[in-house]
């Protein structure tokens, strides 16, 4: 059993109450999501720790339930990316020649536009609903799951004991299973979180340009965009989700460095 | 004394390990190491992997490779304490009055520049000599060294030459700024068999009409015989003895020393052919997919019940293909193996499952040829459970067993193979191969990535396994004192056609053919001279460049 | 005999050609063959079957999608981009202004931060696991951490309200002196830069540590040269590829970003006139946007790699 390093504690600890907050948004938020209770723009106080935003919601209740939103679609759309970026990437890397020149170059070509553009280009036609947000952003970033995970399998399949199991008779299944599987679980586990990461990021800017979630849902990109105008007048309730985001995406950043480093010590094996 | 060079005395040099999921700490690797070298001599450092042999060949430059420092004593150059200088001392002294020649010269040179300036470099930066002279003096260490074209060799950039010539190309690099001192960092280790003694007689007499001194710093005792005149032998960063290089080849007072010199010399009684070949592989031919060029041409061997047959040759000889084409992995263009009285399908895929247990195959890197995420229990119990169905307490009995018969032991069952060494690896391969009760086993160069006595001691197992379970071996590789050590009959490879095949004695008794010639004398012999009547008597330039 | 560098050039354009076209399909399909239709969008839910099914005329709508495909591509490429569907103006008028607007904005950011990105990158290796080298890394982090759009809005609230050191929107117009035109993209200018930097001091520490480790360098240090000159004569020649590849590929970003970071200063670029039409669902345009966004990125990969192969010693002195 290896220690976990204070910094992966720290991101571990921090993402457990993101997570966690947003699960129990309902029983944690003070107030109601769209309950006007207050003044325009309030200041913080021992009512409203945040204050209030631009028509006199709680910040703090906004900031909880829209925290919730963004990592429930966040969470979807990674989930949706990794299942079919991983599936197709090791059926290309196993399966090997036509199938896959045709996935890596039909990957190669959506990644040629830009994931925001294209993104932009497919919701200017689409309604714009939570299911249609966590499919395009999902199979948008399928492309670089696929990637990596074609080239992790693609390294692990040349290998000698990958090659013996198959000169013992082996099947596909257990090929895939118990050679390739475990070996290739950490750097993706680590890749998962960076997908998350980015993930947040592209919902919060969808949002926050008008066209990810739609009020009255809350959601972190959404509150900017609600009180960006307060910013002139010196109002730094539109800042708030940067706070968070950054939080959130450092700590997953962390926990994610140290699944990389378990993964590259244990195949550093031996020392000395 | 007055014509002493370099005076290095209680050596000690650190490292820091990162042990993952601990503090990073520092341990010494090298403990307390004293010699002193004469001006236009040579000492050899020899010992295996681990003993610390190139740290201390660098810190006669003062130099740490990662995270390597000097911690303690003192290097003497010239009569001066090179330790004390600073970063700017160093750096004068470097390139200047010692200079280097590593390993992979072809990791060495820099891709992006012309040989010819990458040469003459120290030289210039020392001010050593003009332009023109360093040049001058490069063509003439270029034409000494037997690179072709001297006067143009300089004009082509690192990855338009051989590796061979590389070698050459850095031994001229290191001489050109005239120093006192060079480091010869296992210069020959990468090298095919042929290719070495070429480059090791040119960097013999390079250093003797030079006038340098020289530390050779190799794992191999039988190389450094033939260029030093001391030898220090290093285990574990410590000396274990010292003497100039006759008393060492000759009368050894260590037993670590004497096992390094009697190393490679098992021996081995030839066994008679049977009546009936266990495998026979007819004029068979091969070559890799989407290319028109023949790997094999005409390949025809026999291998009988319980014997090895060894396949020798260099790399591109085709031998590894013939290991790829009898497991199936690459279908033959034409010929016809057959295994056990039956005839084996050119695709691996079309074989029965007795035909793929009775025939396992064991690889030179043993590291890779293991799943990292697997214990060793289910390493060796897997094809015990793939091809006879055992489960629980009676796979466990017996993969105990086959560790009893690595000589490994009950206690290895629960580790990962990155918590064994790299002898333990390769036995665990050999378990692997053993439970699936084959009746032969190709190993593909299974000893050439292990130290000497590592190597003798699985050359040994191998034996007594054979002898035990009656196993036949395909024994790949390009050391011929391997083969001299367990074959009883042996194929000659060359360009992709067996030049010579007969059983052990026949092969290895004159007369020769010209290339068995050349593969045979290049083998380093640990006899003072050998070099010398090599060179003087080949009848063939070597195979590759 | 061509030399083969040539050959492999003229492949990667034609490549990068052929990515071109089959992305410009790409964008096409992504508007037609999804569920929502142009007229209805542009009328709503309200719209009478007659008046659909005049607008679906009127836009051509009844034709085969690959008639329609190209008919649109051959226009395109003849500099006819359509016209909007919301007021009926040309786009590629429309565009001109604000793509020079856009690429104003861009090359400013990208002139600061290509070379502070090296610079800072090259001193991170220099002081590899040190306090520079942990600084450095600490900071690119937080900022790649915050989404563009944020670190826009903490910059205008720090120096355009609590410090009025700059308009916090970054109006231009045809007129303006370069020095006007400078002072009122100086916020947008900085968020950009702080985007890329991030990512690109990163990748070319990466890069150049990759070099660093090379055994050629460990040669070049015991010649007993000076720590400068290896890394000039040495390493520089061989970083040349990667690094140029990770300037193109955070340029490409620089695309993206720009996007995001026009809509929060309200710049009258490239960006804001997609987003602007996106929300009002005006196809052509997001079309001509999209089409000119994704050459703008594959010509940037394009010349990554042009520069990559052109820099390879082995491709341009072949055996």
């Amino acid at each position: 059993m290896t220690r976990i390093p204070l910094s992966a504690l720290i991101g571990l600890a921090l993402t457990g109450i993101y997570f966690f907050t947003a699960i129990f948004a309902d029983l944690i938020a003070p107030y109601d999501v769209a309950e006007i209770v207050g003044g325009v723009w309030e200041p913080a106080s021992s009512q409203f720790l945040l204050g209030t935003d631009g028509i006199g919601r709680d910040l703090l209740s906004r900031m909880i339930y829209g925290g919730q939103t963004t990592i429930l679609v966040a969470t979807a759309a990674t989930l949706l990316s990794f299942v079919t970026g991983s599936l197709l990437g090791f059926t290309a890397a196993v399966m090997g020649g036509g199938v896959d020149q045709a996935l890596s170059r039909g990957v190669d070509l959506i990644m040629a536009i830009p994931t925001l553009i294209f993104a932009l280009i497919v919701l200017s036609v689409m309604p714009v609903s939570l299911p249609v947000l966590i499919l395009v952003m999902g199979l948008l970033d399928a492309t670089r799951v696929f990637r990596l995970s074609r080239a992790v399998a693609v390294d692990i399949a040349v290998m000698d004991y990958v090659e013996a199991s198959r000169l013992r008779g082996e099947g596909r299944r257990w090929v895939i299973f118990h050679e390739i599987l475990p070996n290739a679980l950490s750097p993706l586990v680590a890749e998962m979180g960076l997908r998350f990461i980015f993930m947040v990021l592209f919902i919060s800017t969808l949002s926050f340009l008008g066209l990810g979630v739609q009020p009255p849902l809350a959601d972190w990109g959404g509150i900017v965009k609600e009180n960006k105008d307060g910013i002139i007048y010196g109002v730094p309730a539109a800042l708030a989700p940067a706070v968070a985001i950054a939080t959130l995406a450092i700590s997953v950043n962390l926990v994610a460095d140290w699944i990389l480093n378990r993964t590259t010590s244990l195949k550093g094996g031996r020392n000395g | 004394m007055a014509d002493t060079l370099l005076d290095v005395r209680d050596l000690k040099i650190a490292a820091t390990v990162y042990p993952p999921g601990e503090k990073p700490r520092d341990i010494e690797i090298v403990h307390g190491v004293s010699f002193t070298l004469q001006k236009g001599k040579v000492l050899g450092l020899i010992g295996e992997s681990g003993a610390g042999k190139s740290t201390i060949g660098l810190s006669s430059m003062a130099y740490g490779r990662g995270g390597v420092r000097i911690s303690g004593g003192q290097v003497m150059l010239n009569g001066r304490d090179i330790l004390a200088g600073n970063e700017a001392g160093l750096r004068a002294l470097r390139g200047k009055e010692v200079t280097y020649v590593a390993q992979s010269a072809a990791a060495a040179f820099n891709p992006a520049k012309r040989l010819m300036e990458q040469v003459i470099e120290a030289t210039l930066k020392h001010g050593r000599a003009s332009r023109a002279e360093a040049e001058a003096r490069a063509v003439k260490l270029f034409r000494k060294l037997g690179l072709p074209e001297p006067e143009k060799f300089g004009e082509r950039y690192p990855h338009q030459v051989s590796g061979g010539q590389l070698q050459r190309a850095m031994t001229a690099m290191a001489l050109c700024p005239e120093p006192d001192l060079v480091v010869f960092d296992e210069p020959t280790t990468a090298l095919d068999v042929t290719t070495q003694i070429d480059v090791l007689a040119a960097i013999k007499e390079a250093i003797h009409d030079t006038g340098v001194a020289a530390l050779y710093i190799t794992h191999d005792l039988a190389v450094v015989a033939q260029v030093a005149d001391h030898i220090m032998v290093l285990r574990n960063g410590a000396m274990v003895e010292y003497g100039d290089t006759r008393q060492i080849i000759e009368a050894p007072h260590e037993d670590y020393t004497r096992a390094l010199v009697s190393v490679r010399s098992i021996d081995h009684e030839e066994k008679r052919p049977t009546p009936a070949p266990l495998l026979k592989v007819e004029n068979l031919n091969a070559r890799y997919r989407g290319t028109a060029f023949d790997v094999l041409k005409n390949v025809s061997v026999e291998l009988h019940p319980g014997q090895t047959l060894a396949v020798v040759g260099e790399s591109g000889s085709g031998k590894s293909t013939l290991a790829r084409a009898i497991t199936g992995l690459l279908s033959p263009s034409a010929g016809r193996i057959s295994f056990a009285g039956r005839t084996l399908s050119a695709e691996m895929e079309d074989r029965s499952r007795d035909d793929l247990r009775e025939l396992q195959m064991i690889y030179q890197m043993a590291d890779v040829a293991m799943n990292p995420r697997h214990t060793v229990g289910k390493i060796i119990g897997r094809p015990l459970e793939f091809y006879f169905g055992l489960k629980g307490a009676a796979k466990r009995r017996r993969v105990i067993e086959l560790l009893d018969e690595i000589e490994m032991g009950e206690k290895f069952i629960d580790r990962y193979p990155a918590e064994l060494s790299g002898g333990q690896k390769q036995r665990v391969c050999i378990a692997r191969a053993l439970a699936a009760k084959p009746k032969m086993i190709i190993c593909d160069e299974v000893t050439s990535a292990l130290d000497p006595l590592v190597a003798d001691g699985i050359l040994k197992l191998l034996l007594d396994l054979q002898r035990i379970e009656g196993v036949a071996y395909l024994f790949i590789t390009h050391d011929l004192a391997t083969v001299r050590a367990i074959a009883d009959s042996i194929a000659v490879m060359y360009r992709g056609q067996v030049v010579r095949y007969g059983s052990k004695a026949e092969v290895l008794a004159p007369p020769f053919d010209d290339y068995t010639d050349l593969l045979l004398s290049s083998v380093p012999e640990m006899k003072l001279g050998w070099l010398e009547h090599v060179i003087a008597h080949r009848k063939m330039e070597s195979a590759g460049a | 005999m061509t030399h083969p560098i040539v050959k492999l050039l003229t492949q990667r354009i034609a490549l990068g050609l052929l990515l071109l076209l089959a992305a410009s399909a790409l964008i096409f399909a992504g508007t037609q063959i999804l569920p929502g239709d142009v007229a209805q969008s542009i009328l709503g839910q309200s719209a009478t079957p007659e008046a659909l099914a005049n607008l679906r005329a009127e836009l051509g709508l009844n034709e085969p999608a690959l008639t329609r495909y190209l008919h649109w591509l051959g226009a395109a490429l003849q500099g006819d981009l359509g016209t909007a569907l919301t007021n009926g103006q040309d786009i590629a008028t429309a565009m001109g202004q604000r793509l020079s607007n856009t690429l104003f904005l861009a090359a400013c950011a990208a002139v600061i931060a290509v070379p502070t990105a090296i610079l800072l990158g090259l001193i991170a290796v220099r002081y590899e696991g040190r306090w520079p080298d942990k600084l450095i890394s600490g900071v690119t982090l937080s900022t790649v951490s915050v989404p563009e759009f944020l670190l826009g809005y903490i910059a205008m609230f720090l120096l355009a309200v609590k410090v009025t050191a700059f308009p916090s929107v970054a109006t231009i117009y045809a007129g303006m002196s370069l020095l006007e035109k400078l002072q009122a993209v100086a916020l947008p200018v900085l968020v950009l830069v702080l985007v890329v930097l991030g990512h690109m001091m990163r990748m070319t520490r990466a890069a150049i540590l990759n070099v660093m480790q090379s055994a050629y360098i460990e040669t070049a240090e015991l010649k007993g040269l000076r720590p400068f000159v290896i890394i000039a004569k040495h390493a520089l020649p061989n970083a040349i590829a990667p690094v140029v590849n990770v300037v193109m590929l955070n340029l490409a970003y620089l695309v993206v970003g720009v996007v995001v970071v026009e809509v929060v200063f309200i710049y009258p670029g490239m960006g804001q006139y997609l987003v602007d039409h996106v929300a009002k669902r005006d196809v052509p345009v997001v079309q001509a946007c999209g089409l000119v966004f994704a050459a703008v990125y594959i010509g940037l990969n394009m010349l990554a790699d042009v520069i990559a192969i052109l820099a390879n010693p082995r491709l341009r002195h072949p055996k």
